[in-house]
């Protein structure tokens, strides 16, 4: 258990420190630094004097370990941008991205494992192969159509829902809900099924596909055999045991509507960090494309280690290498 | 001559061909992707109107429904954008764009994950463990993402002009790099079991170097599963392409591609002109979903398990 979780931290610390290091790199080399900083009237000694300050004369493995030791501190400097402190600009654009990201997630669980469930238990049924192929349909449907899809059915022609923003949020200290208005509500609904739908129909076949392998077992016949209700056997015994990497693709998929994220926030205009990030590419704004970048890859990371160690935690035949889990295609 | 046909008959006798004929599905996928194909190979000569040429654009034709509603004018079937362009044309012309872009990434990213695949199995030990931490950390990152990052940091290094200018190629190699990983790991197994064989001993007796074994002795047989790969690769570039054009970091709106196309027909759709959005979406989810079905088909043929 041990060299298992040491040996994962330490995989875990490698993916950081690369990716600390392509952020880096990105600070150092992308544009100069000085430029950004100083006006153009600027003389050769002040930007001498400049460099000198900001550490720049220094040695190349220096530099990176005092951005290293910033970066854990959380400065990552000034957005060029907006000219407001990276961290001030993430941080209040992160309550919104994750609480879409939970949304999507919540609604991805709640009808994926039941339909799953279904499709399992009564695969030749005619709602079972309904369900499969809009799944199918779910896949192919790049996220950016599925918005714009949703949009035009119930913002343009239905006018039910809004098409664009956040709606009315609440301020609870540093956090701010969109949870508790009807506004906010009701602008939740189109981004968290757009962001959901693809992770909604990942888990509808992961269960149909592990409940068929399930229901085939010997401990599912004797309980059969024993005269268990159905549906003692289906979600008692079949259910609990398709769990497992319900779980796991259910972790690692958060880490991956965390990015795509970017892609709904940008059909719907939704102010999070994924829009922040994308914006931050057009203009090239380095300081927050690095600072989000690492501050995605800690969520990765940490994610991943979560699941690793659940995964040892509930089912201990599968040691040390979990294959790599497919993501999805876009 | 005859050798020819006979060539032929044997490919008609083959199993995959079998397969094929006996899979509709598979069939109809592929008349899809060759009418996707030639008509997008073809487009400039071809298309109804050709919308690069601004000289040739009418404002006056702008925002025209369909052919079959009511205002609709018989010579632009599919309707008209903002600027008077024909729609089916400018959806022919994008799909060459995105089909393009999606094959140079394939290929980009195919030779880069063959090479280091080769390299990693064969070679082995600490080139092995290097190429395989480098693949693991790039697998924790969605492709999107990898893609996005790529372009801005050539967006930032490069002057804008230039950027501007070779943007196709940033997002062929973005989508490349952010892509090859899966073919490494494909070759790369395949290699370590292809590299213990009798034959590849017996180049390896008789002299040759270790570059040319690997070219023209393990490559051959390690093509197979790199096919699927590159099928289904297709699809994801082509989307891939399409997600990062909508979010304006893809090609130039000057030659706009499917995703562009969306993104500037999606700035209509609230007044009701949807033809620019779905007509281009349409194109783009038939061309995805034939591609993915014709790679699943060559999964299920190429597996000798399932056979």
């Amino acid at each position: 258990m041990t060299a298992f979780v040491v040996r994962r931290l330490m995989q875990a610390v490698l993916v950081m420190l690369t990716v600390g290091f392509i952020a880096f790199t990105m600070f150092n080399f992308i544009g100069d630094p000085v430029n950004n900083l100083v006006g153009p009237d600027a003389t050769a000694e002040d930007r001498e004097r400049i460099r000198v300050s900001l550490g720049l004369d220094r040695p190349f493995y220096v530099q990176y370990v005092k951005f290293l030791a910033n970066a854990v501190q959380g400065q990552f400097g000034t957005s060029f941008r907006l000219g407001m402190k990276v961290t001030t600009v993430l941080a209040e654009r992160m309550p919104a991205t994750l609480e879409l990201v939970f949304s999507a997630a919540l609604i991805s669980l709640c009808i994926g494992v039941p339909l799953g469930v279904y499709t399992g238990i009564h695969r030749r049924g005619v709602l079972s192969r309904v369900f499969l192929t809009f799944s199918l349909i779910g896949i192919s449907l790049p996220t950016f159509l599925i918005g714009i899809l949703l949009i035009l059915i119930f913002s343009v022609y239905l006018k039910w829902l809004p098409s664009f923003g956040r709606g009315q949020v609440v301020d609870l200290g540093w956090w701010s809900t969109g949870f508790l208005t009807q506004s906010g509500l009701r602008s939740l609904i189109l981004p968290a099924i757009t962001l959901g739908l693809f992770q909604t129909t990942l888990i509808m076949r992961l269960v149909r596909a592990e409940m068929l392998e399930v229901m085939r077992t010997d401990y599912i016949k004797f309980a059969r055999a024993r005269g268990l209700s159905r549906r003692a056997i289906n979600f008692g015994h079949a259910l609990k045991n398709t769990l497992v990497p319900v779980i796991t693709i259910t972790g690692l998929q958060i880490g991956g509507l965390i990015a795509f994220a970017i892609i709904t926030e940008t059909v719907f205009q939704w102010p999070g960090m994924g829009l922040l990030f994308l914006q931050a590419i057009q203009y090239a704004d380095v300081p927050v494309m690095s600072c989000y970048l690492i501050l995605v890859a800690l969520m990765f990371v940490m994610i991943n280690l979560a699941v690793d160690l659940l995964y040892y935690a509930v089912d201990p035949r599968l040691r040390a290498d979990r294959g790599a889990v497919r993501g999805r295609q876009v | 001559m005859t050798a020819l046909a006979a060539k032929l008959r044997s490919a008609l006798d083959s199993d995959l061909f079998f397969s094929f004929r006996h899979s509709p599905a598979t069939v109809a996928a592929a008349v899809t992707v060759l009418v996707f194909l030639l008509g997008a190979g073809l487009a400039p000569w071809i298309a109804p109107h050709n919308t690069y040429e601004v000289v040739t654009l009418n404002l006056s034709d702008a925002f025209l429904p369909p052919a079959w509603t009511e205002s609709g004018k018989a010579s632009f079937l599919l309707g008209t954008d903002d600027q008077g362009r024909d729609v089916l044309s400018t959806i022919m012309l994008g799909a060459r764009v995105s089909l393009m872009v999606g094959f140079a990434a394939v290929l980009f990213a195919a030779t880069l994950g063959i090479t280091l695949g080769l390299v990693s199995g064969y070679v082995g030990g600490l080139v092995d463990a290097a190429i395989m931490r480098v693949a693991d950390v790039m697998l924790s990152f969605p492709a999107v993402l990898i893609a996005l990052l790529i372009d801005g940091i050539a967006r930032g290094v490069l002057p804008r002009d230039l950027h501007s200018r070779i943007s196709i190629y940033v997002l062929i190699a973005a989508i490349g790099l952010s892509t090859w990983v899966q073919y490494a790991r494909t070759v790369r197994a395949t290699t370590m079991v292809e590299k213990s064989k009798e034959y590849v001993m017996a180049a390896r007796v008789i002299g040759l170097h270790p570059a040319l074994i690997m070219l023209r002795h393990v490559l051959p047989n390690v093509l197979g599963p790199v096919l699927v790969i590159a099928t289904i690769g297709l699809a994801i570039a082509v989307l891939t392409e399409a997600t990062l054009s909508f979010l304006g970091v893809g090609v130039p709106p000057t030659q706009p591609s499917l995703g562009t196309l969306i993104r500037v027909g999606n700035n209509f759709l609230y007044s009701g002109e949807w033809w620019m959005t779905i007509f281009p979406a349409l194109a783009l989810v038939v061309l995805v979903l034939s591609v993915n079905l014709l790679g699943d088909w060559l999964r299920d043929a190429l597996n000798p398990k399932l056979r």
